[in-house]
């Protein structure tokens, strides 16, 4: 059904709009009946009714537009709020940090978050996947205009579960613990943190529908029958060097050039284009690991002294929680010689404080981590993370 | 020490050694996973090969204050030979017994009515149903095997899954599965289907009679 506002020039054309109302056949239903010249009517017509009203209105030069252009589409809208509505009212204090979850369920808790914490926590959407899902970035801001940043990823490999799952933790654990923890007060009263949970959805929804162990992207790959490119291995520092392969079907494949994938080319143009971030931290896993650049090469990078130390910290700090032993140094050192990855691109662009996590465990469960290590991981994770973040906000450059 | 610097080379000879090591004491009743590389060195020795020398400490996943160290020696062949590393490895003090634990499973399994089939272990979450934890630790003592095979300075591999698993039934004293898992090779990134033909025993231990690539 549409809604029409029609105006009645004169007492004539009021009287014909009375008239219209009084035509059964036509089941025109007034919104706002009709009163005085030059007040809008507002009439709900069927749509099998509505060219014989509008020819009426047009044959009688009654002015009228459409004021809603399907009632029922109007309707299913409303009902989706409400739903929505009812969900929020549950409240982030309900939510299961302890399980894994699915797109749509993170998705709504972002919300959550966000209605909780207005003034804090904004959801922002920096592009699309190549199947046209939304790429959002939770933002924690106290305000400023441009203010030094940090960034976060978890889930830039889709099977590397544990990451999306604490990056969940850890979104709530900062918008819970300003104004409250000391440290995370004074890193969000001077800086901004973006934080984007589910880097790569498309991989995410594949996992969870078709192929648990899927790790790329999920992009057509041109005369090949393989799908997907390695988002780690994508990006533009030293593009198709060792450690990352150009065979589409490889798990490692690098991609046609550098950002060809919507998930990357997203992150690059959002940090280019804020122009103020000094931070990025990358997360993945297994293996317990934290690690800086270079993977593109063995050389070490100009600041290693200063990031190792940092590393040994963070380390250090982390075991403290749950006795985790994490090993650290650079990419190609500690794990393998690997081009094109998030933390170098990030490095060889100015932002001195590049780092990646290889989150739990060793490979005893792997990918397939149980449900009952997603609090304990991102508990741990915390006090590293925070370190990394404190001394950025020391080491303004 | 909670954290310690790791080359990577070292860290994948000390999981081949941990393979070797899962394969040769591995059973339903002892899945052995490295907890540590307390020492590693590497010696390049003249038209041989690389030869790795390692202190380890592993323990039992099954039982997590059962550690125990060891020393192991990988050695990696030159050129491209489809010879497998030669490992030696010397454990300090004794494992725990799982006698206990091997005859119930023995016994539990020779019992079953019909043979024992299983997929998913663990599951996408993670789970592993109480009863299906003998059958995927002897799947990691059995992919030990494959795993000290196939693997060469570049690679590390891990079992990621078991797909499939079926009995088959003997008409001796063996315990014999048929597997089809993944092993994920970490270098590569790559998730390998795999399929072995194993044989378990009690007093005989495992025995990987048939294994190949899918």
């Amino acid at each position: 059904d549409q809604v029409l506002r029609a105006v009645a020039g004169d007492e004539a054309q009021l009287a014909l709009l009375r008239a219209l109302g009084d035509q059964e056949e036509l089941q025109v239903d007034f919104w706002r009946g009709p009163t005085k010249p030059g007040h809008p009517t507002d009439l709900r017509v069927p749509f099998r009714n509505l060219q014989a009203v509008k020819s009426f209105l047009e044959a009688n030069g009654v002015a009228y537009s459409v004021m809603i252009e399907d009632v029922q589409e109007l309707l299913n809208e409303e009902k989706r709020t409400m739903a929505l509505s009812r969900r929020l009212q549950r409240s982030t204090d309900t939510f299961d940090f302890a399980s894994y979850h699915t797109i749509e369920q993170i998705y709504e808790w972002m919300e959550q978050l966000v209605a909780e914490h207005p003034g804090l926590v904004t959801r922002l959407q920096i592009g699309q996947s190549y199947e046209k899902r939304p790429l959002y970035v939770l933002k924690f801001s106290t305000g400023g205009s441009g203010r030094p940043a940090i960034w976060l990823d978890t889930g830039i490999h889709s099977r590397e579960w544990i990451t999306q799952a604490t990056g969940v933790w850890t979104a709530n654990q900062i918008a819970k613990e300003y104004g409250k923890d000391p440290a995370v007060t004074a890193i969000l009263d001077n800086m901004d943190i973006f934080f984007e949970i589910v880097t790569n959805p498309d991989g995410f929804a594949y996992t969870q529908t078709t192929n648990r162990m899927w790790r790329k992207t999920r992009s057509i790959n041109a005369g090949s029958s393989c799908v997907g490119v390695d988002p780690n291995r994508n990006w533009d520092a030293d593009f198709g060097g060792p450690g990352s392969s150009s065979n589409p079907c490889s798990e490692t494949y690098h991609g046609p050039y550098a950002h060809s994938e919507s998930e990357v080319r997203s992150i690059v143009d959002f940090i280019l284009g804020h122009g103020n971030v000094k931070a990025v931290i990358s997360i993945h896993s297994y293996s317990q690991m934290l690690m800086y650049p270079y993977g593109y090469k063995a050389e070490p990078a100009p600041d290693h002294q200063e990031l190792d130390e940092l590393a040994a910290k963070a380390v250090r700090d982390l075991a403290a929680v749950h006795g985790t032993r994490y090993t650290y140094g650079s990419i190609s050192d500690t794990i393998y010689p690997a081009a094109g990855t998030t933390v170098d691109w990030a490095y060889d662009n100015g932002v001195k404080y590049s780092y990646t996590f290889e989150l739990r465990d060793t490979g005893r469960y792997g990918f397939l981590l149980p449900a009952s290590h997603i609090v304990p991981t991102a508990t741990e994770t915390w006090p590293a993370l925070l370190d990394i973040m404190e001394h950025v906000l020391r080491h303004p450059y | 020490r909670s954290g310690s610097r790791m080359e990577a080379p070292q860290g994948r000879a000390a999981a081949l050694a941990t393979a070797c090591l899962s394969y040769s004491r591995g059973g339903p009743g002892r899945a052995l996973a490295l907890r540590a590389v307390t020492a590693a060195s590497a010696q390049d020795i003249d038209n041989v090969g690389r030869k790795y020398h390692l202190k380890l400490v592993l323990e039992d996943i099954l039982d997590k204050d059962n550690i125990v160290n060891c020393t192991a020696e990988v050695l990696y062949h030159l050129g491209n030979t489809n010879a497998a590393p030669d490992v030696h490895f010397e454990i300090e003090g004794e494992l725990k017994s799982t006698d206990e634990q091997d005859n119930t499973f023995y016994n539990r399994i020779r019992s079953l009515k019909e043979e024992l089939v299983a997929q998913d272990i663990p599951d996408s979450h993670g789970n592993v149903p109480p009863e299906m934890e003998p059958i995927r630790a002897l799947a990691q003592a059995a992919a030990g095997y494959v795993v000290w095979q196939n693997s060469t300075e570049d690679t590390q591999y891990h079992l990621a899954q078991i797909k499939h698993v079926r009995q088959v039934k003997r008409s001796d004293d063996y315990l014999e599965f048929d597997y089809m898992v993944l092993l994920h090779e970490f270098v590569s990134q790559e998730i390998i289907p795999w399929q072995m033909t194993v044989l378990w025993h009690p007093q005989h231990g495992v025995k990987v009679t048939q294994n190949s690539r899918q």
